[in-house]
């Protein structure tokens, strides 16, 4: 087990859920499987979706919904199997 | 026309605050300094080291990056406009562009709005509410709901009349948003709930009206300049070449009417405009049925538009400088016989999107640029050397606009520039431009708003982002 960081490949608007009105993607604890959706990125008003390659639980997001990320940001930690 | 003699040129306006980023702001601060105006450029956290900052008079910062904290909150803008001393505020296109509340704020706020008033805004603005006021006006329309539908079952009795397939279209929506297309019942039934709520999220006005959907139709726009009491045209643009409906290829005139479909359709939209007694410029948008040689209108889009400038190339009318002189309170000195047309012009829109990477916007830094020349041509960008593409705004990064004697020969020369043009450090939609100089149908002129993805699609498409570099 080792906790790995997730980065942001592109620069723009972080989001931690599908839809304003929708739960995050994911919570503490959850299991994640490569192809699973983690974040939005919007730039450019299109949305990019930020998806795990790897097996394991969610640990945290590192930023805030709708905070502005640079490109390679961490953004969220997943515990890897 | 006005003469450099004129007392006062922009009339009542001495500074110009311009509520707008990009592109479109430097178009407007050229027009203003030109008129002997002060500017004031607003800009984000994100944008202090545009264009158009580094050009204006003066600049103001209004707010964070996010559109939402800035450039789309009318307080922060009137703030700004108070702070400053502007007399004027120009909207450009997009953000606060046709906020009819926004108009109304700022004619109250004591300022001078360079567009239309409140009212005509929420008359053309409002999708329903303008086919309206075409059919009063003796418009053609294509054949759809009068008005907002009401719920589901309304909607499949009135697809019966109407025909599929048909298009779902948010009264609130534009740009391209909020469309969609139903082939049969079951296709409307569903599609009608998602096209409410997906309204109500994203415009805040589920209101849902239905248009039959004419396959292979052309984009034909007319362009409107008025005073308030007088209205003249401008001629029309072509805008068929869209990719997920956002247009990336424009010319003027359109070659495929004949003069007695012109000024047909020249005429109806003058009867339109005329009839809500329009000010400032605006333009009438049209689909286009080559077949049945019948056009029908869409929408009044009531700002100056992005593909502005072939209309200009075409006529010699500057019409961001004859919007800031009616705002100004000058009459439309230009009478419809003074207007003519002279040559072809085409108008490509260079985005910052990886033509490779099926168009995903791409921001970064501009390495090298190099901006074709010669006659005939004309660069509106925002773009120098060095300049960083914010990620939050939108992909245009300038429009390359040819013009010369006939279309075949703007398309030669428009080919020549895109293969002269240069920009290094962010991909470019250059590529794709170049390509479509050579496609076969756009050279004959035989597309409709559907060709551009049937094009892309039925091709593989080898498109190298590394051109050979100019000498």
């Amino acid at each position: 087990m080792a906790i790995i960081v997730v980065r942001a490949p592109i620069p723009g608007i972080f989001y931690d859920k599908p839809a304003p009105d929708q739960p995050p993607f994911k919570t503490e604890g959850d299991s994640v499987a490569p192809g699973d959706s983690l974040a939005l990125v919007e730039v450019m008003k299109t949305f990019n979706p930020v998806k795990s390659s790897k097996n394991g639980r969610f640990v945290r997001y590192l930023v805030e919904n709708e905070d502005e990320l640079m490109a390679g940001q961490p953004i969220a930690e997943i515990d890897v199997d | 026309m006005f003469e450099m003699t004129d007392r006062k040129p922009a009339g009542r306006i001495r500074r110009l605050l311009v509520a707008n980023r990009g592109e479109i702001a430097v178009r407007i601060i050229r027009a203003a300094h030109e008129l002997g105006i002060q500017t004031i450029q607003v800009h984000s956290q994100a944008d202090g080291d545009m264009l158009a900052a580094r050009l204006a008079g003066e600049r103001i910062e209004i707010g964070p990056s996010r559109a939402n904290k800035s450039y789309l909150r009318p307080e922060a803008i009137l703030d700004a406009a108070r702070r400053t001393g502007a007399d004027a505020i120009h909207p450009g296109y997009g953000f606060l562009a046709e906020n009819a509340e926004f108009a109304d704020m700022t004619e109250n706020a004591g300022l001078i709005f360079v567009g239309p008033s409140g009212d005509i805004m929420r008359t053309m603005g409002d999708k329903a509410r303008a086919r309206k006021a075409a059919e009063t006006a003796g418009v053609p329309t294509v054949p759809g709901s009068r008005g907002v539908v009401a719920d589901v079952d309304e909607a499949l009795t009135l697809a019966e009349a109407i025909g599929y397939p048909l298009l779902l279209k948010a009264t609130a929506g534009g740009g391209g948003r909020g469309i969609r297309l139903a082939s049969n019942p079951a296709e409307l039934k569903d599609l009608f709930i998602q096209a409410a709520a997906e309204a109500r999220a994203a415009f805040g006005d589920p209101g849902i009206y239905l248009e039959r959907f004419i396959p292979r139709a052309r984009h034909i726009e007319v362009q409107v300049l008025g005073d308030g009491e007088n209205v003249i045209h401008l001629f029309e643009r072509e805008c068929s070449l869209q990719r997920r409906r956002q247009k990336i290829w424009e010319e003027a005139p359109a070659a495929s009417l004949d003069d007695d479909i012109r000024q047909r359709l020249c005429r109806s939209a003058l009867e339109l405009a005329r009839a809500v007694r329009y000010r400032g410029a605006g333009t009438v948008e049209f689909l286009y049925d080559e077949n049945r040689r019948a056009f029908y209108f869409i929408e009044m889009n009531t700002r100056i538009q992005v593909e502005h400038p072939v209309t200009e190339m075409v006529t010699g009318i500057d019409l961001v400088r004859e919007m800031i002189r009616i705002a100004g309170g000058h009459r439309l000195s230009l009478r419809q016989e003074d207007i003519r047309l002279t040559g072809h012009a085409i108008e490509c829109r260079i985005n910052a999107e990886d033509p490779a990477l099926d168009f995903t916007p791409v921001p970064g830094t501009v390495e090298t640029l190099h901006i074709p020349g010669g006659p005939g041509l004309r660069f509106d960008t925002m773009l120098y050397p060095g300049y960083t593409i914010p990620p939050f705004y939108d992909s245009l990064l300038g429009k390359l606009i040819a013009w010369d004697h006939s279309r075949p020969q703007a398309i030669s020369r428009m080919a020549r520039a895109l293969r002269e043009m240069r920009i290094t450090g962010v991909p470019t939609t250059l590529p794709l431009l170049l390509e479509l100089t050579g496609a076969a149908d756009v050279r004959e002129g035989a597309v409709h708003t559907g060709w551009l993805e049937e094009w892309l699609a039925s091709k593989t498409l080898d498109l190298p982002l590394e051109k050979a570099a100019c000498p």
